[in-house]
């Protein structure tokens, strides 16, 4: 009797596997978790990708709830992401802040004209240092921040409709009623 | 012959993995101090290109590879220890941007796994061998005077046969 259910051992040493390996199925490897989630957003100061002459810094935010949309004309996934930023702009219902990473500026001005601008402004992060500070590994990225200017979640890669309705706005909606 | 080439292509593979690092011509701070180079490289080799994920910071072309390669000889520069540097880099992109894992609550069983299957064998073979010991020893009570009588005929009978 003992013997026998010794034999079973194999099996299920291939169950816990198994297990395993059909969790891992359904995770994505590219998605790393942010160590960034529950501090304040890293210190910056930018200047806008309309006027290079306009500063703007983490403090010009205080207050309120916003969004950080990692972005640039190179970047193929933000193409799709962009419609989706554009027409829901409203019932996102935040400042969205556009940081134009590692861009040229003048891409970055043409490809706003071309597709269309859903930011309250844009900020630019020539030289990616600002990127390395947010933790920015594939382009597009997207940081949810608090009244306190705390990062509450990170989007990596582009927004699809659907995330923006599962889990962006109502997080949104969360943070504005603290 | 076959051999000689076989070395040759051998050592000619090797040499080529071994080319010059892709970093090679990078506008390189460090590059005047061999002790300073050696350390970027050395951390670099460390760190996990996040956007290849399977190669370091050291190897990988990517560009967010080669703006990290900046920082790290930027702050080698700067005078920064390698636990400050690694700490920049963790605080920013978690400990998945390290190959080595530290050694923290979630991750003991990834460090204490293969020592607990290694004893779990150990064990598990310990009592294997004790069991068949104890058969092994069952088989071997002498021979009665009959039974030796007869495997001694058998034995004549084969080698007589076989002459």
């Amino acid at each position: 009797m003992k013997r026998k259910l010794l034999l079973l051992i194999p099996l299920l040493v291939f169950v816990v596997l198994a297990g395993f390996f059909v969790v891992g199925l359904d995770r994505n490897p590219r998605e790393i978790p942010s160590p960034l989630i529950g501090k304040p957003v890293p210190k910056f100061s930018l200047p806008t990708l309309s006027d290079e002459n306009k500063i703007i810094t983490e403090k010009d935010f205080a207050g309120q709830v916003w969004l950080l949309n990692v972005w640039a004309s190179w970047c193929v996934s933000c193409r799709t992401e962009h419609p989706v930023l554009v027409e829901n702009a409203e019932l996102i219902g935040v400042p969205i802040i556009g940081l134009n990473y590692k861009d040229k500026r003048s891409d970055g001005v043409a490809w706003l004209a071309r597709y269309g601008d859903p930011y309250s402004f844009s900020i630019v992060d020539a030289d990616g240092r600002f990127g390395i500070d947010l933790g920015v590994y594939g382009v597009p990225e997207t940081f949810l921040m608090d009244k306190q200017g705390v990062v509450r979640y990170k989007h990596t890669g582009p927004i699809t409709i659907e995330s923006l309705r599962a889990v962006i706005i109502p997080k949104i909606k969360e943070l504005k009623e603290q | 012959m076959k051999r000689a080439i076989n070395s040759f292509f051998c050592v000619a593979i090797f040499c080529f993995l071994n080319a010059a690092p892709v970093w090679a011509n990078e506008a390189i701070p460090t590059e005047t101090d061999p002790v300073a180079q050696k350390r970027a490289m050395e951390l670099a080799a460390k760190l996990r290109c996040l956007v290849c994920q399977n190669q370091s910071i050291a190897e990988s072309d990517a560009e967010l590879a080669v703006d990290l390669r900046q920082q790290v000889r930027e702050q080698i520069a700067e005078g920064k220890s390698d636990k400050e540097i690694i700490k920049f880099m963790t605080d920013r992109y978690g400990d998945f941007v390290l190959y080595q894992p530290p050694v923290k609550g979630t991750t003991i069983f990834l460090w204490a796994g293969p020592l607990i299957l290694l004893l779990l064998g150990l064990v598990g073979m310990f009592f294997l061998l004790r069991k068949h010991a104890g058969k092994a020893g069952e088989a071997t009570v002498p021979l009665t005077d009959a039974e030796r009588a007869r495997a001694a005929a058998l034995l004549r009978e084969r080698s007589d046969s076989e002459v």
